[in-house]
């Protein structure tokens, strides 16, 4: 028996020693540290993992605690480059920070095609989904009462449509949870906004599909140009941030990020291209 | 010097050692994993905030699980009552009643329903279970009614085959003894089979009450995922798998934590049903 045990206990050993042994990682060329928004993350990921493909020697360290870190970390130097998914602020711009737009969010709010409503004030969607405005007949609908449909708590889309129609307030959302129903993809949103007449949801502008409809906000339909335009409102930026002289390392990443190669990538990962 | 035989004998178990010790690893990594990353987030929360809260607002640290205990609870039990009646009825109706062509067409049937994926359930449901409640019911669709209607037909298989294995398993000299005495089929069905089969028959209800409670991809599609107290069958709920699965994907720091924390009370709801498996099992036997 004792020998089973031990039999046992090497097998174990064996696997856990197998499991443990990953590749190490290659500490030859130059590393690029890349901080803040967890929005734009996963775009610098991709982009960071194509990049490397052309150019051997890079490492990069991506990590996102936030907008502001991102920011913050661009402006004491301590990252290359800071990742933000806002504007700046007024005090943060005179800090001295270097802007780079290397994509644009836009979320588009959709209804079902056969919902009359095709334009509304952004205020009007703020009342919406806060639950303020219960019924479609209050802003020139049928009567009817609307149904929310929402992404989950921690969705980039979320949070982004949250913070750019204030509906997030000492860190808690004002979405009226008891008027809504929670759908876990942006597919999911529009199958579900396509079934039902009266419900009204929102998707990023680079996910939107045939079978819903996407509402005008403050008169400015919803497409790719007024993005680009800076006249649609639900839009925001995805900023890379810099201080001072830019190194060589880090001016062929961002000439990547802008060149068409960069921005076939931020299309494929659902976001709008700069130009 | 061992000889050959005895060498190999022993080689070939200290192998099966080695593959019975990789499941119990296992789950014992499993286990030791949910509760190192799920157990402090409760302390730090509080126990009966985090069980008995009716708040679930990671944005603002507010993480209270209560509504997705009583939305787990309520659509695992519902389906399982309907589940339980459908299958044992069918159950009685392949192994007592049913002539050959029934046998050779409804088998099968239940079979495949074992074998559909859960997602594709949850995309029939979408699709049409939560259309229909819209318009017979009114109100969104996905709700706590379409999650039982889904999970009733996702454990029918499981509660219809095992009941199907402690009927066949109950002696034929019950059957014979019962009609000889003068039962009608019917009475000796229900008085004299159910009681015989009654153990098997009640751990394939559990095993269900399991599949119900854990079933997350078909329930996330259709049940609207609201983290509210449902106050009707046609209200929006959120259950404890769903509510792992729909928020794992871009939570971090104490929020991730506090997911791992539903999974630790997931993990406990599943270890006590298993563990009423086994008592019931156990009842069999000495039977």
């Amino acid at each position: 028996m004792r020998k089973h045990v031990a039999l046992l206990l090497m097998a174990t050993t064996l696997v856990l020693v197998l499991v443990g042994c990953k590749s190490g990682a290659k500490d030859k060329g130059k590393t690029l540290t890349i901080v803040g928004s967890t929005s734009v993350e996963k775009l610098i990921i991709s982009l960071s993992d194509r990049f490397s493909v052309a150019n051997e020697g890079y490492t990069f360290d991506v990590q996102a605690p936030g907008s502001s870190a991102g920011v913050k970390a661009a402006i004491d130097g301590t990252a290359d480059f800071g990742m933000a998914s806002r504007d700046l602020t007024q005090a943060e711009k005179q800090q001295g920070v270097d802007e780079h737009v290397i994509a644009l969010d836009g979320i588009a709010v959709v209804v079902h095609p056969d919902n009359p409503v095709s334009d509304l004030t952004a205020d009007q969607i703020t009342d919406i989904f806060a639950g303020r405005t219960t019924n479609w007949k209050e802003v020139g609908g049928n009567d009817q009462e609307i149904l929310l449909v929402s992404r989950e708590a921690g969705s980039g889309t979320r949070s982004a449509f949250e913070e750019l129609l204030n509906l997030i307030e000492d860190k808690q959302s004002l979405i009226a949870e008891e008027r809504a129903i929670f759908a876990e993809s942006t597919n999911s949103v529009a199958q579900n906004v396509q079934d039902k007449v009266e419900a009204i949801g929102y998707i990023s502008l680079g996910s939107m599909r045939p079978g819903v409809k996407a509402l005008a906000v403050d008169g400015v339909t919803c497409t790719v140009e007024n993005v680009q335009a800076g006249t649609y409102k639900i839009t925001r930026p995805f900023l890379l941030l810099t201080k001072g002289e830019l190194t060589a390392d880090m001016q062929a990443f961002l000439d990547f990020i802008l060149s068409d190669e960069g921005q076939t990538v931020v299309i494929e990962e659902g976001f709008i291209p700069v130009k | 010097m061992w000889p050959v035989r005895k060498l190999t004998e022993r080689v070939t178990a200290a192998l099966f050692l080695t593959c019975a010790g990789i499941a119990v690893l296992a789950v014992a990594l499993i286990s030791l994993f949910i509760f190192l990353r799920g157990g402090p987030v409760i302390a730090e929360i509080g126990l009966g905030k985090f069980l008995f809260g009716t708040t679930w607002q990671p944005s603002a640290d507010i993480y209270g699980i209560w509504p997705m205990i009583v939305a787990s609870i309520l659509s695992g039990l519902m389906a399982v009552t309907l589940g339980a009646a459908i299958g044992l009825l069918t159950a009685v109706f392949l192994v007592e009643i049913a002539t050959g062509p029934w046998q050779s067409l409804l088998r099968p049937a239940i079979d495949l329903l074992a074998g559909v994926p859960s997602v594709v359930y949850g995309f029939f449901g979408l699709t049409t279970v939560v259309p229909l409640i819209r318009v017979l019911f009114g109100g969104p669709g996905n709700s706590l009614l379409a999650a039982v209607i889904i999970l009733t037909i996702m454990v029918l298989p499981t509660i219809t085959s095992i009941a199907v294995e402690a009927l066949k398993a109950v002696p034929n000299d019950y059957r014979e003894a019962s009609l000889a005495l003068g039962a009608t089929k019917m009475q000796t069905i229900f008085r004299v089979l159910f009681p015989a089969a009654r153990p098997g028959i009640l751990a394939g209800v559990l095993l269900g009450t399991g599949r119900a409670i854990g079933e997350t991809m078909a329930v996330l599609l259709v049940a609207g995922n609201r983290p509210r107290l449902p106050s009707s069958l046609i209200d929006p709920v959120r259950t404890l798998t769903g509510n792992i699965a729909y928020e794992m994907a871009y939570a971090s720091g104490m929020h991730q934590d506090a997911l791992f924390a539903t999974g630790v009370v997931l993990f406990i709801f599943i270890m006590l049903l298993n563990l009423l498996v086994r008592f019931v099992v156990r009842e069999r036997r000495e039977n």
